[in-house]
């Protein structure tokens, strides 16, 4: 590790938090409609889906209005997909997806997971990149936004019915907030280099007199809502580490600011929504804290090197550069891998799978660990707060009083809930991952034996349930068993954790809003950062143990002995 | 309830060997499904019997088997123990009240207005609204109302308290209460329990624990330990695919000792105890609670109503100052107060006496021969001493004015009216037919209310004096007794109202009271404890009773609510933070076989895998038993602000239950490989 290093990171995490702070000022704005720049159109759009944006809505009809746009969302990509040979702005032909593919990419999409079964440059059309899947980086970022501030208006009010309307929530933060930004941003990288053409694939004869083809297409303003939305999709098949997709290091550094800044942002307006900014800075506290670790872990793991690398005589000043752009370096290289894993977004500017074993358990683990640190657009916000219920719950006893959280009572029917949410991540993680790996069909997509190989299975899964989207590598996805099963563990990722969640958000803003008194768990400070931390590990993290140390930390271990697979 | 009883031992060897035999009747896993954590522990167990058993019959090594074996039931067995010796504490108490239980003969009278027209009834035959008569020596039939008669009844029975006390027809001293001895005249009592329903039935349901329901949070814990277990089942069986991926799965021992020793056994097993245990300090105070709930409710309380008289302040007035009129000084009031007051045995007069020798060291001389006591009466308003050096008077200020025949002066009057103001009573006193000066009588605050109710805000719960005085008086008192709010000129309707609207921004209210007239606020407070000496009306609507008539001790009801909410939390902290060590013991004797190298995580240095996965086990085992005292006894409580609350025990709980089992499980693989069974 450096100095400069670090001070590359801590640059950019300062301009995360700085932008955070009058970002969130203006989601909270968005969100209780004070900004009206485009009320024509939004008024258009209203007035065309026949929408009330005034009408509030209960928990159950916000939540079948978000899974109704969803399923539209999913059968529209998924047609798109399969169609896609028949259909315009296909400058290289190809055909339709397999419908293993086309299940798995368009659930993929819908569900902000953007995990990705095919290479952009050699499946996708232009008009899929555009109408499908672009589209669909906007909706299921606004969609996480707006359940998320469902869940934000459950806490700020007493005795509550409804928690705003599905659709003007939807509207407004695709409107107000993520074209605007994703404009700003997009503009900002094809300053930076990257294309934006709707021109075909460029052929190129090389040096030695070979052709080349370079692929091209409109990139710079779907890789710019593809992080905003932590959505991670790469329009390249190596996602941020091709030269299009990264061409600088300050393209990856303002590449890792947008998968940031939103998810930060939301713990602020969480703070700005319950009259209480230091509730939010609480919740930003513990995601900055873990984003740090994780960064500091990969940095370190991959600086020290690979041991077999430096007994063969490369030099320990260079760390583990196996899989790194050397454009970025390490430092960003870490930081992009913290990020990335534990926002959601799942893009990608190095190989996870080259990465030193302990640093990649790190992504491993972010993700396992809920994606809330920061987490996906809104998704890592209302999973902060499950966790903040039952960390609010076991330890909110201990002052010897029913356990509140901003004069909330936390009672049974939340803690219920909140477990069925907890639930849904090891279920899907765990389960799939321990059948595939005694299926031969199946560990057949595995590129490496022992522990190596294990990882590459839990990552998959890891992945999927958490709706990150990232790959580690190793692993042969595109096969009917890992679309289907990868497919299935995204959807309950997305959808088994959002309805419990949404049901916890009807019980709360039901319940009186109670005054706060010295009596009360105080959650802000220190020691609620450290006790929400520690409650996100033991709760969150514990039960990956097994396979963690059965896949990364075998790794290390026998790495370090010598042993390799 | 009686003395004895609240001597008794917290455990002695009898209870210990009943609730070791319940423990044992309590395995009945149709009884034990009540408790998720701790049937899945039972099921395991059962599992790993049955393959102890296959190996020993097909001649494997079976002892590995059926150690673990022995200690998954030994974990159960402690579990079910921790509940059956509470609950044993509480039936001791149980059966002394049931011996204050027996059948009697009533007399039950054929005709409201006619007491000598009566028939022999058994008590249990008595059906509500039946009148009794019940004569010195009878024991009463039934829980009733005096509508008739006034007696002297002997209710050590339910209280412990052997002084009689007087129950009369009207008024808030009306309630009976089954199976208490009439010790003197008459009384006829109506019916209000019907057998089996009693006030002592009631009681002895509820020390028992027959009655007992979960309480909201006792709920709200067994979903989220039930949700663990689940988890980690998860975790635990996907291991099979998991491990079977680079070598051979775990056997199944292994894989039980694993999920068992994750799973939150220690707060499971011991989580009814600590609920049971939380009813029974209440008890064991002289205090019964309806349900659990109540208790519970007691630990969420915001506001507390205490009346001022007698829970406050004393309820009698004292001398709290002299307050000479020009002319005279300071010390010579004190005397002629002094004087005047020689033969006054009232509380009033012994406290000018207190105030004399306190303020200008004077000793009350004994009573002078040839001194002449003028009595006070009601209708002279004036009381003294007439001695050889001098005449010497005190009394209502505007009837020794009169009786000196002068006019009051301004100085007297200003004084007067201040003291009036102050809440105070003032007395004028007079040598000689001289006015000398006035002095002042206060309702005396209670020493050590302040801090008290100091100790309370930093809790977070607001203190509210209700009082009849006015609004003056009231304020004058309140803030001398640092109550945070007060309601004057109270009346019933008052109190009502102002529960209400506390309730409805959201606080949880507490209150006690004895009057008929206090029952609508009793039933309406979150908390309402009635006095044992109050009406039925009351005792029907609060749910809680104080035996000890104390108002006061309303205060602890609430720190014994806090206490049992806080052993939960700290348990469930503890049992929680337990599972890193477990883990460090457990995982890399779990894969060492399959990975040397993970043999690295063996941070303890646990002597071989088997040693390393039994002495895990036997902590988690051990560790139920080790907290029974705490469960029992509840984790102290120390009134002070909820972060410094939260600080302290998630140090203690939170942080010792991450280090203590990495020390215990070091113990006893350390012992397991001394006695040569690792």
């Amino acid at each position: 590790m450096t100095a400069i290093g670090w001070a590359q990171i801590a640059l950019v995490l300062a301009a995360i938090v700085a932008a955070a702070i009058p970002l969130a000022r203006y989601i909270a704005a968005v969100a209780a409609g004070r900004v009206t720049f485009l009320a024509p159109l939004e008024r258009a759009i209203y007035a065309a889906g026949g929408i009330d944006p005034a009408r509030g809505m209960g928990w159950k009809a916000y939540t079948l209005a978000m899974l109704a746009a969803n399923l539209a969302g999913f059968l529209l990509l998924f047609s798109l997909l399969r169609l896609q040979g028949l259909l315009p702005l296909n400058p290289q032909g190809f055909d339709g997806l397999s419908p293993w593919l086309a299940f798995n990419t368009a659930i993929s999409f819908v569900t902000n997971t953007n995990w990705q079964a095919y290479s952009g440059e050699a499946a996708m059309s232009y008009l899929s990149q555009m109408a499908g899947l672009s589209v669909q980086n906007f909706l299921s970022a606004a969609t996480g936004i707006a359940l998320a501030l469902a869940l934000c208006r459950a806490f700020a009010g007493g005795g509550l019915k409804e928690l705003g309307n599905f659709w003007a929530d939807f509207v407004r933060m695709n409107l107000y907030v993520l074209l605007p930004l994703a404009i700003v941003v997009g503009l900002a990288f094809v300053a930076l280099g990257m294309p934006q053409t709707l021109a075909p694939y460029v052929e190129a004869t090389t040096l030695e007199g070979a052709t080349q083809t370079i692929p091209l297409g409109p990139a710079a303003f779907q890789i710019a809502i593809k992080h905003l939305g932590t959505n991670g999709g790469g329009f390249f098949g190596v996602n941020a580490a091709h030269p299009f997709e990264g061409p600088s290091a300050l393209a990856t550094s303002l590449q890792i600011w947008s998968h940031q800044v939103i998810p930060f942002a939301l713990a602020l307006v969480f703070g700005h929504m319950v009259r209480d900014s230091r509730q939010g800075w609480a919740l930003l506290a513990v995601m900055l804290a873990f984003v740090l670790a994780g960064t500091w872990i990969v940095y370190a793991s991959e600086a020290a090197g690979n041991p077999l690398h430096l007994a063969a005589g490369v030099s320990p000043a260079l760390g583990n550069m196996e899989g790194k752009e050397v454009r970025f370096g390490l430092a960003l290289g870490a930081l992009f891998v913290a990020t990335t894993t534990g926002a959601s977004c799942g893009a990608v500017n190095l190989m996870h799978d080259s990465l030193m074993p302990l640093a990649g358990l790190v992504p491993m683990f972010l993700i396992q660990l809920g994606e809330v640190l920061p987490g996906g657009v809104g998704s890592g916000l209302y999973g902060m707060l499950v966790f903040v219920l039952l960390a609010v719950f076991v330890a909110g006893l201990m002052v010897g009083r029913t356990p509140e959280y901003l004069g909330k009572k936390v009672q049974a029917r939340e803690i219920k809930l909140a477990m069925l949410a907890v639930l849904v991540l090891p279920a899907a993680i765990l389960g799939f991952t321990a059948i595939s790996l005694v299926l031969p069909f199946a560990t057949s997509s595995l590129q490496d034996a022992g522990p190596h190989g294990l990882s590459e299975m839990l990552y998959a899964f890891t992945s999927a349930a958490g709706n990150n989207g990232s790959a580690f590598g190793g692993l042969t996805a595109d096969t009917p068993w890992l679309n289907t099963t990868l497919g299935i563990a995204m959807a309950l990722g997305r959808f088994a954790y959002i309805v419990p969640m949404m049901a916890i958000a009807g019980s709360i803003a039901a319940k009186p809003k109670l005054a706060a008194s010295s009596g009360s768990f105080p959650t802000h400070g220190p020691l609620f950062v450290g006790l929400l931390a520690g409650v996100i590990l033991i709760l969150g993290g514990l039960q990956f143990m097994p396979a963690l140390a059965l896949g990364p930390i075998a790794e290390h271990f026998l790495l370090f002995a010598g042993k390799t697979f | 309830m009686s003395t004895t009883i609240r001597r008794a031992a917290m455990l002695n060897r009898a209870l210990l060997l009943r609730a070791s035999l319940d423990a044992l009747r309590k395995l009945d896993p149709r009884r034990l499904v009540r408790n998720p954590v701790i049937f899945v522990t039972e099921i395991v167990a059962i599992l790993v019997t049955v393959l102890a058993a296959r190996a020993l019959a097909v001649g494997q090594d079976w002892t590995f088997q059926a150690g673990i074996a022995l200690w998954l039931w030994l974990t159960v067995l402690f579990a079910t123990f921790a509940e059956a010796v509470a609950e044993g504490r509480g039936r001791a108490q149980a059966d002394s009240l049931r011996r204050a239980r027996t059948d009697t003969r009533a007399k039950l009278l054929l005709r409201a207005d006619d007491r000598s027209l009566f028939q022999p009834r058994a008590s249990t035959e008595l059906r509500v609204g039946d009148l009794v008569l019940v004569e010195a020596g009878d024991l009463i039939p039934s829980d009733g109302e005096v509508v008739e008669g006034i007696a002297s009844v002997n209710e050590a029975a339910v209280t412990g308290e052997s002084a009689p006390v007087i129950r009369e027809s009207g008024g808030d001293r009306s309630a009976v209460t089954g199976g208490t001895l009439v010790v003197s005249d008459w009384i006829v009592v109506r019916i209000t329990a019907a057998a089996g329903s009693t006030f002592l039935d009631r009681m002895i349901s509820l020390v028992e624990g027959a009655a007992r329901q979960k309480t909201p949070n006792e709920i709200a814990l067994d979903i989220l330990l039930a949700g663990m277990t689940i988890i980690f089942l998860i975790a635990v069986a996907t291991l099979v695919g998991l491990a079977s991926w680079n070598g051979q799965p775990p056997s199944v021992p292994v894989l039980a000792a694993l999920l068992v020793t994750l799973i939150p056994t220690t707060i499971g097993g011991l989580l009814s105890a600590i609920g049971i245990a939380g009813m029974d300090r209440l008890v064991r105070f002289n205090v019964l609670a309806t349900s659990g709930r109540a208790v519970e409710a007691a630990g969420d309380v915001d506001v507390l109503l205490l009346d001022k008289t007698g829970t406050i302040t004393l309820g009698n007035r004292q001398a709290a100052c002299f307050i000479p009129v020009p002319g005279a000084t300071e010390r010579e009031v004190a005397e002629a107060a002094m004087l005047s007051s020689l033969a006054d045995e009232t509380p009033e007069g012994r406290s000018i006496l207190a105030l004399a020798r306190e303020r200008h060291a004077m000793e009350a001389p004994a009573l002078p021969d040839g001194a002449q006591v003028i009595p006070f009466t009601a209708q002279t308003r004036i009381s003294g001493l007439d001695l050889v050096q001098g005449s010497y008077r005190k009394g209502a200020v505007d009837a020794l004015v009169k009786s000196v025949g002068g006019q009051a002066p301004a100085e007297l009057r200003a004084a007067v009216d201040r003291i009036a103001r102050a809440g105070g009573t003032p007395l004028a006193v007079a040598r000689n037919g001289q006015l000398l000066g006035a002095i002042e009588l206060k309702d005396i605050v209670k020493t050590g209310m302040r801090a008290r109710f100091d100790a309370l805000r930093t809790m977070g719960i607001r203190t509210v004096m209700v009082t009849g005085d006015n609004r003056l008086t009231a304020a004058a008192i309140a803030a001398e007794a640092g109550v945070d709010d007060f309601i004057a000129e109270a009346t019933p309707e008052d109190k009502l109202a102002y529960i209400r609207k506390a309730q409805a921004e959201g606080r949880l209210v507490a209150m006690a009271g004895d009057g008929t007239n206090d029952a609508p606020a009793l039933a309406q407070a979150d908390v309402g404890l009635a006095m044992q000496t109050g009406t039925q009306a009351a005792r029907e609507a609060g749910n809680m009773v104080d035996l000890d008539s104390d108002p006061t001790k309303l205060i602890e009801v609430v720190e014994i609510g806090k206490q049992l909410l806080i052993t939960r939390g700290a348990l469930t902290t503890f049992s929680i933070a337990n599972d890193v060590a477990k883990y460090f013991a457990i995982l890399p004797a779990i894969f060492v076989a399959s990975y040397p190298e993970l043999g690295a995580l063996n941070i303890m240095a646990l002597a071989s895998p088997e040693s390393a996965i039994l002495s895990a086990v036997i902590f988690n085992a051990l560790i139920i038993v080790a907290l029974v005292p705490l469960a029992l006894r509840g984790v102290r409580y120390v009134p002070v602000g909820a972060a410094a609350l939260l600080r302290r025990n998630l140090l203690i709980y939170g942080l010792g239950g991450l280090l203590a089992p990495f020390i215990g499980i070091k113990i006893i693989d350390l012992i397991l490989v001394l006695l040569g069974l690792a």
